[in-house]
């Protein structure tokens, strides 16, 4: 089973995956967390929302996330899959779930996911990975710390340069 | 210029650091070629047929002495003295060794430059009006939006990993001398009728194989809201382009497929979703251009005594004046055109020495700045006409005062197969044999403005396609051979409206190219009327004239 990461609050964690992927065909569990894709969640919603267990659902990157949005309140893990290193669909699709659904869950990326990637995932919403490449927790957390400013707004907290400077106006004149 | 702060020191400090540890991993084996690649590419580091190639963003085309100064000593520590200015505006050294290549990074951090997103499927470097700052019908200095998008776009989470390669050019201007018509996004900065400023936004243009003119998407978008509009055509395409070809991934072949109507309706259903926080503040904007502002040039005779005597006196500075100056917005002063052209030389090339000697005559004679302008030439931008005879003359000491400013030697090339690993065909031996044949400056300026613009494949990077005359390198069973178009345009003043060149017949070898120009040459000044240019006469006469020059005692090929 692949390593999970959790971030929170600049640190990285490996943590147990509670989740149990299910394919369309298999049978519903009676308890526990699942994760279904997108098709089974649009047709088998009702009973889905039911359930007693944590829900999550796995978007491929051509899937349309805004289609989440009945599901929004309900779901407790969106997975969005990086089918290749250099697809970067899942970014945009990681800020329309944070920013547009207001999605507050586990939103974790999945596939083709290297800690080259650390900063821009975690900057565009995801709080977890699975690892394609094995790299530890300790190599994630470094890699979303190594820039000390950021140019733009996006899906985490962080303040632009352009806000940091409003801040200390004095800040930098010199140069 | 603009000022940079010591956020920008630090994020560009992170930079070259997060970089030069990538390199330590490849050069201990711990990263595959495979894996680096990308990593290398988004620093501007790629892997040509000889060499590592290293192409490093020159902001909107804007430079100061020290920057120009640390790109020479660079030239000539760790290259072998000289780099290749390109129509992109970015210098590039094509001999560089991977292991030098974060100290590189860092020497060019040290004055604010740097290689960051000169390659990949990123937002690349944003391309401003050469003129900017300097020309009188400007409505506003272009380069403080091109470096508030630079800015933004600076390691962009969302998009950094786009279909494709993505290509932004913003004009302030009504005269378009950035080609905005031929890039990803092209920004037409105007005044409204209420007197806001505001942008028009053209999406889509864009050259390669399939070339494209850009058509607008928004008439008019109020100036405050252009990153958040950036944004929503940036989301929409890195959604929606397409991965499954390289070669249909830019967003002209998006915006083709869902016609520009339905394109701009997905993107203003995008933008009137998201929320503004994605535009700048004011107070940013304010910052920023507050090292634009004007610099103080005071008005002088519009006539300079000084000049025009030793123009009287000199017939090569009284042609260098003719053809390498340009009006600037303060009377007494002028734009100066030098000249990366030299008769038989590489058309962008330029060594530490010349780069050194044009840094000294920018401190001294035009407020400390250089542009580096999209037809592979460099612009003193703000020159005294008093001051025309010195800087001439040490232009000209350093083999940099050729006379051929939009002339027909005035050759835009790409670096062809002499240099790149995807050329079919060489570019510079063909811009050198036809900058030969017109070498005569008397001729030259006869036959007046002509823009030749050669590729050495189908990439163009040349931009042949929107060359007067352009010149395309294709592989025919392994021999170079070359397709030539006519009545391409990039919009620039006194060539019209932008347009894409036409197929003039079929392709040429090698060895009749230079000829060819030279047919075609002669059937123009056969043609024109009224003293039209090249171009001009192209537009009224078409094809058919130059179709029988070229190929008119042709045996079949």
């Amino acid at each position: 089973m692949p390593m999970l990461i959790r971030f929170e609050g600049g640190q990285a964690r490996a943590a147990a995956d509670p989740y149990q992927a299910l394919d369309d065909a298999d049978p519903l569990p009676v308890a526990g967390d699942v994760v279904v894709s997108l098709a089974r969640l649009l047709t088998e919603g009702a009973a889905l929302a039911a359930r007693s267990g944590r829900l999550g659902v796995r978007l491929g990157p051509a899937e349309d996330v805004l289609a989440l949005k009945p599901f929004a309140g309900r779901l407790d893990l969106i997975a969005l899959e990086l089918p290749k290193f250099r697809d970067g669909r899942a970014y945009s699709q990681a800020r329309l779930a944070r920013e547009r659904l207001g999605f507050t869950g586990e939103l974790r990326a999945v596939g083709e996911a290297l800690v080259e990637q650390a900063l821009i995932l975690v900057r565009c919403g995801f709080d977890a990975v699975t690892p394609a490449d094995g790299s530890a927790p300790e190599a994630w957390a470094a890699a979303t710390r190594r820039y000390r400013h950021v140019y733009q707004r996006a899906a985490d907290a962080r303040d632009p340069a352009s806000a940091e400077r409003l801040r200390a106006p004095k800040v930098g004149q010199g140069a | 210029m603009y000022r940079q702060d010591d956020i920008d020191a630090a994020f560009l400090a992170d930079r070259t650091a997060e970089f030069r540890g990538q390199v330590m991993r490849r050069l201990a084996g711990e990263l595959t070629e495979e894996q680096f690649k990308p990593l290398r590419l988004i620093n501007g580091l790629y892997l040509q047929l000889h060499a590592y190639m290293l192409r490093i963003a020159i902001p909107y085309g804007t430079l100061n002495p020290t920057q120009l100064r640390t790109l020479a000593r660079i030239a000539r520590d760790y290259d072998r003295g000289y780099g290749h200015f390109t129509t992109r505006t970015n210098l590039q050294l094509h001999w560089i060794r991977l292991a030098d290549a974060p100290d590189i990074l860092d020497e060019l951090a040290q004055v604010g430059l740097h290689a960051i997103q000169t390659s990949g499927n990123v937002v690349r470097n944003i391309t401003a009006d050469p003129y900017a700052g300097a020309s009188a019908d400007e409505i506003d200095d272009s380069r403080v939006w091109a470096e508030a998008i630079r800015q933004w776009s600076t390691l962009h989470p969302e998009f950094s990993y786009l279909p494709r390669k993505f290509k932004i050019a913003v004009t302030a201007s009504p005269a378009d001398r950035a080609a905005t018509r031929i890039y990803d996004i092209g920004l037409r900065l105007y005044r409204d009728a209420e007197g806001e400023l505001a942008f028009e936004v053209g999406v889509g243009g864009g050259l390669g194989r399939t070339p494209h003119l850009g058509a607008t998407i928004r008439q008019r978008l109020p100036v405050r809201h252009l990153m958040s509009y950036l944004q929503a055509i940036l989301r929409v395409y890195n959604l929606h382009g397409r991965r499954d070809n390289l070669h249909k991934a830019r967003i002209k072949i998006l915006v083709a497929q869902l016609g520009i109507e339905a394109f701009a309706r997905e993107v203003d259903a995008e933008w009137e979703a998201s929320d503004k926080a994605a535009d700048l503040p004011l107070d940013e904007l304010a910052r920023i251009r507050a090292g634009f502002l004007p610099q103080g040039l005071t008005p002088l005779p519009a006539v300079s005594r000084r000049l025009e005597a030793a123009k009287a006196d000199s017939r090569a500075l009284a042609r260098f004046a003719r053809r390498n100056l340009a009006p600037h917005k303060v009377p007494g002063h002028a734009i100066v055109h030098i000249s990366l052209k030299a008769i038989g030389a590489t058309p962008g090339d330029c060594s530490a020495e010349q780069m050194e000697t044009v840094a000294s005559l920018a401190e001294r004679y035009s407020q400390s700045e250089v542009r580096v302008a999209y037809d592979q030439n460099l612009i003193l931008p703000h020159v005294r006409l008093d001051d025309v005879p010195e800087v001439f003359a040490g232009l000209e000491a350093a083999g940099l005062a050729t006379p051929n400013i939009g002339l027909v030697s005035d050759i835009i090339a790409c670096p062809g197969l002499d240099y790149c690993a995807l050329a079919n065909a060489r570019a510079i031996p063909i811009a050198q044999e036809i900058a030969r044949r017109f070498s005569d400056p008397v001729e030259a300026e006869a036959v007046g403005e002509l823009k030749i613009k050669i590729s050495g494949c189908i990439n163009a990077c040349g931009h042949h396609h929107v060359g007067h005359i352009g010149i395309l390198g294709v592989d025919k069973k392994g021999e170079e051979f070359y397709q030539l178009t006519l009545g391409g345009s990039g919009g620039a003043p006194g060539e019209g409206e932008a347009a894409i060149g036409q197929i003039l017949g079929p392709a040429l070898p090698f060895a009749r190219v230079a000829p060819a120009v030279g047919d075609l040459v002669a059937a123009y000044l056969a043609a024109r009327q009224d003293g039209e240019s090249f171009i001009d006469t192209v537009r009224r006469a078409g094809l058919a004239p130059f179709k029988a020059a070229v190929y008119a005692d042709a045996h079949p090929l």
